[in-house]
């Protein structure tokens, strides 16, 4: 009897500290999930912003003038205009 | 021996003792209870509320998980709009007792005025935004200075890469990221998100330690692909500027549809605005001509005349009609042609723009017939594309047309449509007789069949009758593109004002192209312009071929016509003038 007694107190007293590792564990985890959603929240912002910027960027009014502006491109005349058939014929 | 030591006979217990002690002890004892019993009556009952609060802000709180507002994408998935996180610096008035010194560093932080800072702390409200849409980085700074009643909350912005290309489909939001124009107001079900929450328990330094209860996700909005395809978009917007610009127009409009499924490519309007800075917007700006104003048609409107008259059998391309001197009377009215041309055949009413001609072959229908096919053709009624302020134009009842009317109505006056209304009606010339219904969303497949107006054989008369209206001899020769077999129609209308006609023009030109196996409508409609010609041919027929040109081009179309040849073919024709017709 006593010595069953004796083997549940440890028992109990192992598991009670079990749980107490486990919370310890559990909030730890918790706490890095938590910084990396962050991370991940950080980034996707961030991408958003890139995108924003790169649609800036590529914005056929900003290619069209640069393209006018500093490179002086042309649009071809029409007779300088050559249609390649991709077909083979005759 | 053992009787002598009973619990009984405890020497402790014969001493006696003084009676106050044991009475002092109990009272003692008494006063203790009464007083722990008190107290926690206290925190129990009176003061309850006010300490589970404080308890719980120490320990467990609600987030509020906001939801990003979806994104508007063009066909090829640029964007067009989206919306990115910023804060937003509010006060607690009651809260916020700043010194002179705080102040200046907050106005400073915040680029503003002192002055204005004041003023909105001086509020008698409850909570007031000092300055919304702050950049992260600043809402930091203003975090550091940790001063009171000061805080920070979520919120978005909404950005418009490309501006004004396409303010007039995709509009804008508000302050609050609610949608209040175009394509943002119309979808704004769709696009706005749907906030979560979560309950978590916090340590002491703020870091998320647990959550008590189970988290309810945030909901973003869901992205919107358009129809519009960037590229054309553009091509259509600085054609049009320039156009509205050189002939000092008071506006303009252009449309282009897809004829294989109905998608709406592009959709400009001039003047415009920016749609990610709003300072000052007049409704000049904000009106979105193409779906939101009627106009009355003019000549556009002629083709379907044509296609009645050959749906009827009664009329072949070759039936001459006798547009007499230029001059026709009709209850009292006149009607005029601005070429006498006399005895012509129907392809050449079209080709002319007759207005006679096609008045005198509308005249030969019942009303009821005209009536029907104008209804057939959607005129009178909203496309129903779901666009705010969307109209359906005029057309009246026919038991009311007097034959004058019919007349008038036959070369577009007298029924007023929206530029998006003509573009899609020409869709059924283009596609063999077919009207689909349009779509300002990308399709994933072109809608299976739409309403049979024209049988096939009348559509493709139709095109070939406008196919000449763009070469010599024509009303558009401007029209032409190089490479490309076009077909199209002017129109050169008068403007209603106050229910009388005004000495104001409306040019307009829609076609498509090419014609062998048409591709693309476009639709283009300069309003008043005041320099230069204000005839359909002229002033829209050069936007029209620019737009087309490009857009055929961008999209990889073969040319349906020998590029050079054509020079050569017009300086023939120069030489000739018989075989312009």
């Amino acid at each position: 009897m006593t010595r069953i007694s004796i083997a549940l107190l440890a028992l109990t007293i192992f598991s009670a500290l079990g749980v107490v590792n486990i919370q310890y564990q559990s909030r730890k985890l918790v706490t890095a999930i938590e910084r990396e959603q962050a991370r991940g929240r950080a980034l996707d912002v961030e991408w958003g912003q890139l995108q924003l910027e790169s649609g800036t960027w590529a914005a056929h009014a900003r290619v069209e003038k640069i393209a006018r502006d500093r490179l002086g491109m042309v649009t071809p005349d029409k007779n300088a205009l050559v249609a390649l058939d991709p077909v083979v014929s005759q | 021996m053992k009787k002598n030591f009973t619990f009984n006979h405890n020497p402790l217990l014969s001493e006696r003792l003084p009676v106050w002690r044991a009475r002092f002890v109990l009272i003692a004892l008494l006063v203790g209870s009464m007083a722990l019993v008190g107290r926690a009556m206290y925190l129990q009952g009176v003061n309850k509320e006010f300490l589970q609060a404080q308890g719980e802000s120490r320990y467990a709180r609600t987030l509020t998980l906001s939801a990003t507002r979806g994104r508007i994408l063009d066909r090829h998935g640029e964007t067009l709009a989206m919306s990115t996180p910023m804060k937003g610096i509010a006060a607690i008035p009651d809260a916020a007792q700043l010194t002179p010194g705080q102040t200046a560093q907050l106005a400073q932080a915040l680029d503003m005025d002192v002055r204005e800072v004041n003023r909105k702390l001086a509020s008698d409200k409850d909570f007031v935004f000092i300055k919304r849409e702050v950049p992260p980085d600043v809402a930091a700074r203003v975090a550091a200075l940790k001063l009171p009643g000061i805080r920070s909350e979520d919120e978005y912005r909404r950005y418009y890469p490309v501006g004004d290309v396409t303010s007039h489909v995709v509009g804008f939001t508000n302050v609050d990221d609610r949608g209040q124009e175009g394509v943002e107001l119309a979808f704004n079900g769709n696009l706005a998100g749907k906030a979560g929450s979560r309950r978590v328990i916090k340590d002491r330094r703020g870091a998320i330690v647990e959550d008590v209860e189970s988290i309810k996700r945030p909901q973003d909005g869901d992205d919107i692909t358009l129809a519009i395809d960037s590229k054309i978009q553009y091509l259509a917007y600085s054609a049009l500027k320039e156009t509205v610009e050189k002939s000092q127009a008071k506006a303009g409009g252009v449309v282009v549809l897809d004829v294989k499924t109905g998608e709406v490519l592009a959709l400009v309007n001039n003047p415009t605005y920016n749609p990610n800075n709003r300072g000052r917007l007049s409704g000049a700006q904000l009106r979105n001509r193409v779906l939101t104003d009627q106009y009355e048609p003019g000549s556009t409107m002629k083709p379907f005349v044509a296609a009645m008259a050959l749906e009827s059998g009664r009329f072949r391309p070759e039936t001459m009609v006798d547009t007499q001197n230029g001059a026709m009377t009709i209850d009292g009215a006149t009607i005029h042609d601005s070429h006498r041309i006399g005895l012509v055949t129907l392809s050449q009413v079209i080709q002319k723009s007759s207005n006679i001609g096609v008045a005198k072959i509308a005249l030969t229908f019942p009303p009821k017939h005209m009536w029907e096919l104008y209804d057939g053709l959607g005129f009178g009624q909203p496309l129903k594309l779901g666009f705010p302020g969307e109209v359906g134009g005029r057309l009246r009842p026919y038991n009311t047309w007097r034959p004058i009317e019919q007349a008038t109505m036959a070369y577009g006056h007298g029924v007023s449509v929206t530029l998006m209304q003509m573009a899609h009606a020409y869709l059924a010339l283009a596609r063999d007789g077919e009207l689909l219904p349009l779509s300002l969303t990308k399709l994933d497949a072109a809608p299976l069949h739409g309403q049979q107006v024209f049988s096939p054989e009348v559509a493709r008369q139709v095109r070939t009758m406008l196919e000449s209206v763009v070469a010599p001899g024509g009303t558009a020769p401007e029209a032409h593109v190089p490479g490309y077999r076009v077909a199209g129609k002017t129109g050169t209308a008068l403007k209603l004002e106050g229910g009388r006609y005004a000495k104001k023009y409306i040019g307009s030109f829609i076609g498509f192209a090419p014609v062998s196996d048409p591709r693309l409508i476009v639709a283009v409609m300069i309003d008043e312009p005041t320099k230069g010609s204000y005839y359909g041919g002229s002033v829209a027929g050069p936007t029209f071929a620019q737009i087309m040109g490009g857009s055929l081009r961008a999209l990889g179309v073969r040319p349906d016509a020998p590029i050079v040849p054509v020079q050569v073919a017009r300086q023939s024709v120069t030489t000739k003038p018989g075989d312009a017709m």
